[in-house]
């Protein structure tokens, strides 16, 4: 039980960056594939956090929350889940044509603070914070709104898993996700509890960090009605990232932080 | 009754003022390649405006006979086709889908009474032969030609890996 909490707990920490445990620790999801044909086809997802973009050389991802909506918007369970040293794995097994959706929604509390003289972390609900004694001491509190998407097609393209929730940080895809190619310019409108999110950074960096000197990211900012617009240079895997911090929704005392990210892949023509 | 014959009989002579007995003849090379592991390449053609937007499927060579038709699974490798069009349909399309073919040159016909260009409307088009290969390449030639033709009007492209040469006839 503990094992499993301080995973997740460093999980958390390392993807929302929070408090000094900040690093530029990216969280991510590797498809096989994202365009698929045939009656019925399997796609088969790598799950990590790392550094560099897509290697797996610091943690595995944990899959506790990860939520597959088939084309219909229907549940479809991941198979085959494993998880090693620095990556997970899983499966899934593609039946119906159209679009599938992949996430991993985090919404809760992350507390960290000091108790008896050593540093704890928390995590949970705000019905929950009575575990927090209160004899802790440099008490920081976030409130975590966090989604990670990947999308894959078999046969034609389909948007009904694509429809927002209306809480922290999500992509509306006006282009569609799994059909982007190089030399055209593809639309993402992004929404901060269902409202069009302005002014917002988002960064896009491409795969295969290891064979170059620089990140060479992409840094795109959000217009009034929440929409960037992205020109494909080069084709391969993308990794699209966006980060927003709020003074607390639920609480007065914290901090909410919200982060949206997705791998996108972009074919050559 | 009498109506409706005089109808068909007006459209019959509508269509021959308009479209004669135009054929778009096509002869399409496979190369032999020397490679250690060869396998005959998955090949669609059909026709594209001069806009890029997808008109008309004329051939597509899969494995089309396997069990489960599990020869679909590696129709998204005709990359360019599947976006177009491939991923619209259901396989295999009668009339459309066959058998890959070995090292060849093919000739295929099209009259325009068959059903892949039947009411094409006049225009410019371009004909396009994308070929992948498993463990292999892939390659895509585009053909621009003008619907119908006045006179017979012959081009041609040299494919340099995946295709030899295609080369497109069409005839008033």
């Amino acid at each position: 039980m503990n094992i499993k909490k301080l995973t997740t707990l460093a999980l958390i920490a390392a993807s929302m960056g929070v408090a000094s445990e900040a690093s530029a620790h990216r969280a991510w999801m590797l498809p096989s594939a994202t365009v698929l044909s045939g009656d019925t086809a399997w796609v088969t997802m790598d799950g990590a956090i790392s550094n560099s973009l897509f290697y797996f050389e610091h943690h595995p991802l944990g899959l506790e929350h990860l939520e597959i909506l088939d084309p219909q918007g229907e549940p479809l369970e991941a198979q085959n889940k494993a998880s090693g040293k620095y990556r997970s794995v899983f499966d899934a097994q593609l039946t119906r044509d159209g679009t599938y959706t992949f996430e991993i929604r985090t919404n809760g509390l992350f507390g960290a603070y000091k108790h008896k003289g050593k540093n704890v972390r928390w995590r949970g609900g705000v019905d929950e914070m009575g575990e927090i004694p209160a004899e802790a001491e440099d008490l920081r509190l976030f409130e975590i709104d966090r989604l990670m998407q990947v999308f894959v097609t078999k046969g034609a393209p389909t948007t009904r898993t694509f429809e927002a929730k209306g809480v922290g940080l999500e992509m509306v895809p006006v282009t569609h996700p799994n059909d982007l190619f190089v030399g055209e310019t593809s639309e993402f409108q992004f929404l901060v509890d269902g409202d069009p999110a302005a002014n917002l950074n988002v960064v896009v960096i491409r795969g295969g960090i290891r064979y170059r000197d620089q990140v060479d990211e992409i840094q795109l900012q959000t217009d009034a009605q929440g929409r960037i617009f992205v020109e494909w240079e080069e084709p391969g895997m993308y990794w699209l990232e966006a980060e927003l911090e709020q003074s607390g929704k639920l609480l007065d005392n914290a901090k909410r932080r919200m982060s949206y990210n997705a791998t996108l892949e972009v074919l050559p023509l | 009754m009498n109506l409706s014959r005089s109808f068909s009989s007006l459209l019959l002579v509508l269509g021959s003022a308009c479209v004669g007995a135009e054929d778009l003849v096509l002869d399409v090379e496979i190369p032999a390649l020397n490679v250690a592991e060869y396998h005959k390449p998955y090949v669609a053609i059909w026709i594209e405006n001069s806009k890029g937007q997808h008109q008309r499927n004329l051939a597509l060579w899969y494995d089309h006979d396997m069990r489960d038709d599990e020869g679909s699974k590696w129709l998204k490798d005709l990359r360019l086709w599947w976006r177009r069009s491939g991923r619209q349909l259901s396989m295999p399309v009668d009339g459309l889908s066959g058998a890959t073919r070995l090292a060849g040159t093919y000739e295929l016909t099209f009259s325009n009474k068959s059903q892949a260009i039947h009411g094409l409307p006049a225009g410019e088009y371009q004909l396009v032969v994308e070929a992948a290969r498993e463990v292999g390449g892939r390659e895509l030639l585009k053909l621009p030609f003008q619907w119908p033709a006045e006179s017979s009007i012959e081009t041609s492209q040299q494919g340099s890996n995946e295709l030899g040469r295609v080369k497109l006839t069409v005839q008033p």
